[in-house]
């Protein structure tokens, strides 16, 4: 068995280097949430603007975070928005992909005319709108919903071709004639074979929504006393920590963010390959 | 034909206009009260950065948008108001009005983002191209993995590593602002050269990101189109390779990338407003920052709807072009 998997993932190498970068992230986070107390990742537990050192390894910032612990606790933060998120909208967005594909009609219309017209709308904006609209600071969780408000969008869409090429297999047509119900064939035999497909659709929901929260969170729209990756980005050009040379207060997080965008996007290459064999002759 | 199409993507637009219109109406009504009021009350009680005039402001708010009227005629008054690109005052910078605040930083914005969508648009295009293409020189393929890495990435990530390399560490470049503090705006030599030197990093750190999306999408395309029978009849025929490049395949593979295109745009422009904010380029994406900062609620509207409806009108004019560009189409339902 896990030769099996060693010897398919070195014929998919991005699928193991996206693997590897999230296992990564993954164990800095829980050997660091044994070794290092999270509650330092508050302002004033320690000496403020340290560069890195033994003591504080990654530096402190100018409020007085230990940003190891900022990062240990932030990163999973950031990304559990990504994804409540993702699964919100890959949920929603097969949900409708189904039924417009599936049962076509003046449903398919509308679902299909609302997907395509929200993409062509900078989401961002959108989110932004929404997020002034609530009254107060957000919490994580909340962030997650207002990211998932537009992050079904997309999956509906693409999502919905697929289905509406499947829905033409001889198979699937087999199913139909023995009198199978509607719901039963999207379960029975739909779903199943667009899984790998689902797959790759979730994780780049996932990465978007990631990106579409730390705008928010930059723009100063974000939780603003959750220390997530995005939040210390917006501490860093809220005290131009650039211009005043504090490299190490920006560059763990950049790392971080660049990790889990790299980890990702290689995953659902990986993932895509999986997904549609066929990609394997034009790689 | 010809004429349907067209009216019928127009509809299309109007009908994102009508939506951004009205997102920005209910949206904030939706939570029970109407923060607008509440945030001009709370600075005119907190004094600070309001100058004064609170009260004509309140009172031209008031009769604006008639609050003791119906929901229905407040939300007409207020499409009257969006139809004449009339967004009341700035809370922020009162007594300028929303609309003078975009159209001073408008034209940052679409210099910035027209120049480097395009170019990063063709230099992807071509490299995708070449990337597919068996004759290109060997060297090449060392670029697909960074290209890969690099369209991964957030535009302002890229634009905050770049900044340390090229204008922290190696002072090359100016590391903040669309010109130079104390520089005069003026339609001179010295003050160009200035704001192209500005424009440079964020524009940099577009442009590569970008670049790399647009390669690989063509890459793809580019690798189906050279599999058509078309193709491997023109090599058959012994048409000179560069033609068969140019004309048989590049010109075929390139239609998609166009539809990519309309669909990317928001995307591109989502991603720039955070490269604004991290350089501090005078355009959209600051005036926005700034107005999230100081709660100016008019402002932040004026420019979410202004973006959407000028991304809208850009994807009309591409649906239009399309067809022209790609005889296939014509023009006809999808």
């Amino acid at each position: 068995m896990m030769r099996g998997v060693v010897r398919y993932l070195r014929r998919n190498p991005s699928l193991a280097l996206g693997t590897v970068l999230l296992a990564a992230l993954a164990l800095f986070v829980v050997i660091g949430g044994m070794l290092v107390d999270i509650e330092d990742a508050r302002p004033l537990s320690a000496p403020t603007l340290r560069a890195p050192s033994w003591e504080y390894p990654f530096g402190t910032d100018r409020q007085g975070r230990d940003l190891l612990a900022v990062m240990i606790a932030g990163t999973p933060l950031t990304l559990r928005i990504g994804f409540i998120a993702g699964f919100l909208g890959v949920g929603i967005g097969t949900v409708l992909a189904f039924i417009a594909a599936y049962y076509r009609g003046l449903l398919d219309t509308v679902i299909r005319g609302i997907a395509d017209i929200g993409l062509t709308v900078p989401g961002l904006l959108v989110l932004i709108i929404i997020a002034v609209s609530l009254k107060g600071t957000l919490t994580v969780n909340q962030m997650a919903i207002v990211v998932a408000s537009l992050a079904w969008l997309y999956p509906t869409r693409t999502i919905r071709a697929q289905v509406l090429s499947l829905r033409e297999r001889g198979y699937v047509e087999v199913a139909r004639l023995s009198g199978m119900s509607g719901p039963a064939i999207i379960f029975f035999e739909l779903m199943p074979n667009l899984l790998p497909y689902l797959a790759a659709t979730l994780v780049n929901a996932v990465s978007a929504a990631i990106l579409a929260s730390i705008g928010l969170e930059v723009l100063g729209l974000g939780p603003i006393d959750a220390p997530t990756l995005g939040m210390t980005l917006y501490w860093v050009n809220f005290n131009a920590a650039m211009i005043n040379g504090w490299w190490w207060w920006w560059l763990a997080p950049t790392v971080i963010i660049l990790m889990v965008f790299l980890g990702l996007f290689f995953l659902t290459v990986g993932l895509d390959e999986i997904a549609n064999p066929r990609l394997r002759s034009a790689a | 034909m010809q004429a349907a199409y067209i009216a019928r993507r127009f509809g299309v637009f109007l009908l994102i206009v009508w939506l951004a219109a009205s997102l920005n109406f209910f949206l904030p009504r939706l939570s029970g009260q109407d923060p607008v009021r509440t945030k001009l009350l709370q600075q005119a009680a907190l004094g600070g950065y309001v100058q004064g005039g609170i009260d004509e402001m309140t009172k031209e708010y008031e009769r604006r948008f008639g609050l003791d009227k119906p929901l229905w005629r407040q939300y007409l008054s207020y499409l009257d108001g969006v139809a004449h690109l009339d967004f009341n005052y700035s809370i922020a910078n009162y007594p300028r009005r929303v609309s003078e605040l975009i159209a001073d930083a408008l034209p940052w914005t679409l210099a910035l983002l027209g120049t480097t969508t395009l170019l990063s648009f063709a230099i992807g295009s071509f490299l995708g191209a070449l990337l597919a293409w068996p004759g290109a020189p060997r060297w090449m393929r060392w670029l697909m993995p960074p290209l890969w890495a690099l369209h991964a990435i957030p535009f302002f990530l890229l634009g905050l590593i770049l900044t340390y390399l090229l204008a922290f560490q190696i002072p090359l470049l100016p590391i903040f602002g669309g010109y130079s503090a104390g520089a005069f705006p003026a339609l001179s030599w010295r003050f160009a050269t200035d704001v192209l030197q500005h424009a440079l990093l964020p524009a940099l750190s577009i442009i590569l990101v970008a670049t790399g999306g647009w390669a690989l999408g063509m890459r793809g395309m580019m690798v189906t189109t050279m599999g058509e029978d078309y193709v491997t009849f023109a090599e058959a025929k012994g048409l000179k390779a560069p033609t068969v490049f140019l004309r048989y395949c590049l010109r075929n593979a390139i239609l998609p990338q166009v539809t990519a295109l309309a669909l990317a745009l928001g995307q591109i422009l989502s991603g720039a407003v955070l490269v604004e904010v991290i350089f501090g380029y005078p355009g959209i994406g600051t005036l926005l920052f700034q107005a999230i900062r100081e709660n100016d609620h008019f402002v932040i509207q004026g420019v979410v709807f202004t973006v959407i409806v000028a991304l809208g009108f850009t994807t009309f004019v591409l649906d239009v072009i399309y067809p022209w560009l790609d005889p296939r189409i014509s023009y006809r339902r999808a």
